[in-house]
C-alpha cells in the first residue's frame, strides 16, 4: 500500500468556469511556435534558418552551454520566422505547418537519456535546485512526477490519462533507468495506473493546494538538500515520453483545459504544444468581457501562468489556457470597508468564509491593493505545507544574503510552491518573481 | 463615469512628474487609493489573481476594534469629571459622552494630523505609496496618554517616535518598536509630571464650551494600581475590581474598560489580524506570574485583578499583537506573550517607584522579539544543516 501523505496547509480557491469532462479536437492550424523564455535557465542557439522543412522531432535550438539538449520541433513543416527581440534575444522560432504530417524517426532501444536528449523530450525535465532545465550530466538521486495539479481551473489528470495509461507507464519504466522515480497521486485519484504504476514508488497526498505541487511533494518524500540534484517531470509529458519509447516518434499532443470565467464552454482541447491560441479562442470567449476590453488570457495556470494574448501559443509546459477578467477598469469604490460580499478572500474581515466552499468566484486580475513591506506574520506558514519559514526565505532573497537563503532551503523551493502565498499576501509582494530572480542569482554565484 | 473618478482624473496631470503641484502627489494617491481599489493588475510572471484583503482593510478593522474602547474612554472622562467634581448626581449620561468627547477630539486630531503630516511628507520624498499603518498609531496614541495631557506635548511626542522610531527604519513593518508605546515612552520619561503619579493627571478639571464641571481644588485621584503602590495597601474590595472591568476608575483614556477591549479583541481574533498566541499568552504570563507573587508574599494583588488593572488588557490585546513588532514566527508568539505578562506583573510588584509595567514590558520584548524568532529559525536551519551530505 502506498503511503498516504497527508497535508494541512494550504488553500483551494474555488474559480468558476471549471472544464466539463469533454475532450473537443481542433483543426491542425497553420503557425507553431516554440518560445525558449519557456525553457527556464537556458541559453538558446538556433540551429534553424528560415526556410527549412523540418519535421516533428528536428531541432530547432539547443543549449548553448549544452547543446546535446536540443528543443525540437512539435509539427513538420517550414520554419517561418525566427523571432528575434532587443539585444537579438530569441523570443520564438515559428514553424508552418504543413498539411502531412511526419515526424523524424528514433530508435527506442537503446539508452534512455541519449535517446531522450536526441528527441528533445530531455528539455521536459526540470531540476531541483533552481528550477530550470535539467543539467545532462547531473546524476539524479531521484526522479519525480506529481499526477495531479491541484491549482483551480487545472487540468485533471485521471480524465487526460484515460485511454493513455499504457504510454504513461512505458514513460515512468523509462525514466526509472535513470533514476529512482517517484509519483505522487491525489487522495481522490483511483485510476489503477497512478495507484499501481509499476517501476516507481508511489506516495499519495492528501490536502488542499499546492499539495499538487512536485516541490511540496519532494519536500516531504526526499528534501533537497545542498549539492543533491532531483529532477522533475510534468505527468502528461511522462506520457510524451512513452508515446516516443513506444513508436519511436515524438507526439506532443496534449489535453489542455480551456477554463475559466470568460471562457463560454469550458473543456478539454486535444492541442500540440506551441499552438496558436486562436484555434482554441476563436468564438470562444464571453461577450461580456471582450466589450470592455478586458480578458486575461493566460498560457497556463491562472495561479502559475504568463499573460498572453489570443494570438499567442500555447506555452511547453502549459497543461490549460485560463481567461479571467483583466478587471483594470473596476473602479471599485471604498474598498477598505465595504462589505464586498462576491469577493473572495481568506480573511474573515469578508464575507466569503460564510458562503461555504461551494460557492464559485470569478476573481479578475487587480492586485487589489498597494505593495507595502511584510506586516502580518504567517500569512505564508499557512498555505506553504514545507518545513522551511517562507516568510524568512523570502527575505533573504530580498536581502541578497545567499548564506541564509541556503540555510533556510532555497534549493527546495520552486517559484510555483509560493504562488497561494501570493495570492493571499496582503502586503501584494511579487513573490513569484522575487523567488524567480533569488534562484538565477544564486545559480549564477554557485556556477 | 463615476464622478469622484472623474475628479481624480482630472487632478492627475497636475500631480505628476513635473506638474505645478507634483509636490502633493502622495497625498493625492493616498486619497485616491482610499476611495476606490486600485485599478492594477498583476504583472507577468506573478499570480494572475489576488485576495481581495490588503493592509488598507486589515488597518480599518483594527480601527474599528478600537472604537468600543474609544467610545468608553470619552465616557469614562466626563464620569470621573463629574466624579471628582462631586457632580455625579446631576450629570447626565448624554452631558458626560460630550464632555469626554470634546476632551478627547483635539488629542485625536493633533495625533492624525502630526503623524499622517509626516508620512505624507515621507511618502513623498521616497517616492513610495502613503502607508497606512499610522492609521493604527494616530488612534492608539491619544487612548494610552492621560487625559490632562497637553496637545503641545502630544504633537511633540508622535512626531518624535513616528520619525525616529518608524520612519527611520523605512517605515510600516520595519519598524523594530511599537511606534504607539514609544510615543508614551517619550512623554513618560520626558514629562513625567504630566504622565503618572498620584498628581492631577488622570481626571480632567475643567469645563469645556461650558460642559463638565470646575474642581474647586486641585483634586488629585491616584488610579488603583497607584493606589496599590502606596505604603499601608491591604486589597482592593470587591467593588473597585467590578468598576475596573466595567472600567470606571481613573485611567489612560482608552485603557480603563475591560469590556470595551474585550469586544475589540474579539474581533481582532475572529479577523485573525491579532494573534491569538500572543493574546492569549500575555494573559497567561500575567495570570502565573501575579499568582507566583502573591503567593511569595510581595504583593496584596490578586493574580486576576492585574489583569483587570491599568494598561494591562489594552496591551496584551493591541499592543502586544502588533504583528510588525512582535514575533513573527509561530512558536515565538507563545514565549514573546508568556515574557510579557511576566515583566509586566513583575515591574508592577517589585518597582515601588512606578505603578505599571506594561509599556515597559512591551517596549523591551519588542527588543527581544527578533532575539526569540532567531532560536527558532535556526533550529529549522540546523535541522536542515543536519541532513545535508555535503556543507
Amino acid at each position: 500500500m502506498a503511503k498516504v501523505i497527508k497535508l494541512r496547509k494550504g488553500l483551494d480557491i474555488n474559480l468558476k468556469g471549471k472544464a466539463t469532462k469533454e475532450t473537443a479536437t481542433v483543426k491542425c492550424p497553420g503557425e507553431y511556435a516554440l518560445v525558449p523564455d519557456d525553457f527556464t535557465g537556458v541559453k538558446s542557439k538556433v540551429v534553424v534558418k528560415e526556410g527549412d522543412a523540418v519535421k516533428a522531432g528536428d531541432a530547432l535550438f539547443v543549449d548553448k552551454l549544452h547543446p546535446e539538449v536540443k528543443f525540437v520541433s512539435p509539427v513538420s513543416g517550414i520554419v517561418s520566422l525566427v523571432e528575434r527581440g532587443d539585444r537579438r534575444k530569441l523570443l520564438s522560432i515559428r514553424v508552418k505547418a504543413d498539411e502531412k504530417q511526419e515526424a523524424r524517426q528514433f530508435d527506442a532501444k537503446g539508452d534512455v537519456k541519449a535517446l531522450m536528449l536526441e528527441s528533445g523530450l530531455f528539455a521536459f525535465l526540470r531540476q531541483r535546485p533552481y528550477d530550470v532545465v535539467a543539467n545532462p550530466e547531473d546524476k539524479p538521486k531521484a526522479i519525480f512526477v506529481s499526477a495531479f495539479n491541484s491549482m483551480p481551473l487545472s487540468q485533471d489528470f485521471e480524465y487526460v490519462l484515460e485511454g493513455q495509461e499504457a504510454e504513461f507507464q512505458a514513460g515512468l519504466s523509462a525514466l526509472a533507468k535513470m533514476a529512482k522515480v517517484y509519483l505522487g497521486v491525489s487522495a481522490k485519484q483511483t485510476a489503477k495506473a497512478l495507484t499501481d504504476a509499476k517501476d516507481c514508488e508511489v506516495n499519495i497526498f492528501d490536502g488542499p493546494a499546492p499539495a499538487g505541487n512536485v516541490g511540496v511533494q519532494i519536500n516531504h518524500v526526499s528534501p533537497v538538500n545542498k549539492g543533491e540534484v532531483v529532477w522533475t517531470m510534468g505527468a502528461e509529458e511522462v506520457i510524451f515520453l512513452g508515446r516516443l519509447m513506444k513508436t519511436g516518434k515524438v507526439d506532443f499532443t496534449r489535453t489542455i483545459a480551456l477554463a475559466g470565467s470568460e471562457v463560454k464552454a469550458p473543456k478539454y482541447y486535444k492541442v500540440k504544444v506551441g499552438q496558436k491560441l486562436t484555434t482554441l479562442l476563436d468564438g470562444n470567449l464571453s461577450p461580456s468581457g471582450e466589450k470592455e476590453g478586458g480578458l486575461r488570457i493566460i498560457s497556463g495556470n491562472v495561479m502559475t501562468g504568463f499573460k498572453t494574448t489570443a494570438e499567442g501559443f500555447l506555452g511547453a509546459h502549459a497543461t490549460e489556457v485560463n481567461v479571467i477578467p483583466e478587471g483594470d477598469h473596476a473602479d471599485e469604490m471604498l474598498g477598505w470597508i465595504m462589505p464586498r460580499f462576491n469577493t473572495f478572500s481568506t480573511h474573515r474581515s469578508y464575507f466569503s468564509w460564510l458562503l461555504g466552499k461551494k460557492k464559485e468566484y470569478v476573481i479578475d486580475a487587480r492586485i487589489k491593493g498597494g505593495e507595502r513591506h511584510m506586516i502580518m506574520s504567517g500569512e505564508y506558514d499557512k498555505v506553504f505545507p514545507m518545513d522551511i519559514y517562507a516568510g524568512y526565505l523570502v527575505k533573504a532573497i530580498i536581502a541578497g544574503d545567499i548564506d541564509r537563503q541556503e540555510a533556510l532551503g532555497i534549493y527546495e523551493v520552486a517559484p510555483e510552491d509560493f504562488a497561494i502565498a501570493e495570492f493571499v499576501d496582503s502586503s501584494k509582494l511579487e513573490l513569484q518573481r522575487i523567488v524567480r530572480e533569488g534562484l538565477d542569482i544564486l545559480r549564477k554565484e554557485n556556477a | 463615469m463615476n464622478p469622484i473618478k472623474k475628479l481624480f482624473d482630472n487632478i492627475h496631470p497636475y500631480v505628476e512628474e513635473g506638474g505645478k503641484f507634483h509636490a502633493f502627489r502622495s497625498l493625492v494617491d493616498g486619497f485616491e487609493t482610499f476611495a476606490f481599489v486600485p485599478n492594477t493588475t498583476s504583472r507577468v510572471g506573478c499570480v494572475n489573481i489576488h485576495d481581495a484583503i490588503d493592509s488598507k482593510r486589515i488597518m480599518s478593522f483594527v480601527v474599528i476594534a478600537l472604537i468600543p474602547a474609544l467610545l468608553f474612554g470619552m465616557y469614562n472622562v466626563g464620569y470621573q469629571n463629574a466624579l471628582a467634581t462631586g457632580h455625579l448626581a446631576d450629570a447626565t449620561f448624554w452631558g458626560m459622552f460630550w464632555y469626554g468627547f470634546l476632551a478627547v477630539l483635539p488629542k485625536i486630531i493633533v495625533s492624525y494630523v502630526v503623524g499622517l503630516g509626516i508620512e505624507f511628507v515621507v511618502a513623498q520624498w521616497k517616492n513610495e505609496e502613503i502607508q497606512e499603518g499610522f492609521l493604527v498609531s494616530g488612534i492608539l496614541i491619544p487612548m494610552i496618554v492621560p487625559v490632562t495631557c497637553p496637545l503641545w506635548m502630544l504633537a511633540l511626542a508622535v512626531a518624535f517616535s513616528v520619525i525616529l522610531a518608524k520612519e527611520i527604519f523605512g517605515g510600516t513593518g520595519m519598524n523594530i518598536f511599537n511606534p504607539a508605546l514609544i510615543t508614551r515612552a517619550f512623554l513618560f520619561f520626558s514629562y513625567p509630571s504630566a504622565m503618572t503619579g498620584d498628581a492631577t493627571v488622570w481626571v480632567a478639571q475643567d469645563t469645556i464650551f461650558g460642559l463638565g464641571y470646575k474642581a474647586t481644588d486641585a483634586y488629585t485621584a491616584a488610579t488603583p494600581l497607584g493606589e496599590a503602590a502606596q505604603a499601608g495597601f491591604s486589597g482592593f474590595d470587591p467593588s473597585q475590581i467590578q468598576d475596573a472591568i466595567v472600567g470606571l476608575i481613573p485611567g489612560c483614556i482608552g485603557e480603563t474598560s475591560v469590556i470595551a477591549i474585550a469586544l475589540g479583541g474579539l474581533l481582532l481574533l475572529w479577523t485573525g489580524v491579532a494573534s491569538w498566541k500572543t493574546m492569549l499568552s500575555v494573559f497567561v504570563g500575567g495570570a502565573a506570574t501575579g499568582y507566583l507573587m502573591q503567593a511569595l508574599g510581595l504583593t496584596q494583588i490578586e493574580w486576576y485583578e492585574h489583569l483587570v488593572l491599568g494598561g494591562f488588557a489594552f496591551g496584551a490585546v493591541f499592543m502586544a499583537t502588533d504583528p510588525v513588532t512582535s514575533c513573527r514566527t509561530e512558536s515565538g508568539k507563545y514565549v514573546y506573550g508568556l515574557l510579557i505578562g511576566f515583566i509586566a506583573v513583575l515591574v508592577r510588584v517589585l518597582n515601588p517607584g512606578y505603578p505599571e509595567g506594561m509599556m515597559l514590558a512591551i517596549l523591551l520584548m519588542n527588543l527581544f522579539a527578533s532575539l526569540i524568532d532567531y532560536c527558532f529559525v535556526q533550529s529549522n536551519i540546523n535541522m536542515r544543516a543536519k541532513r545535508a551530505t555535503i556543507k
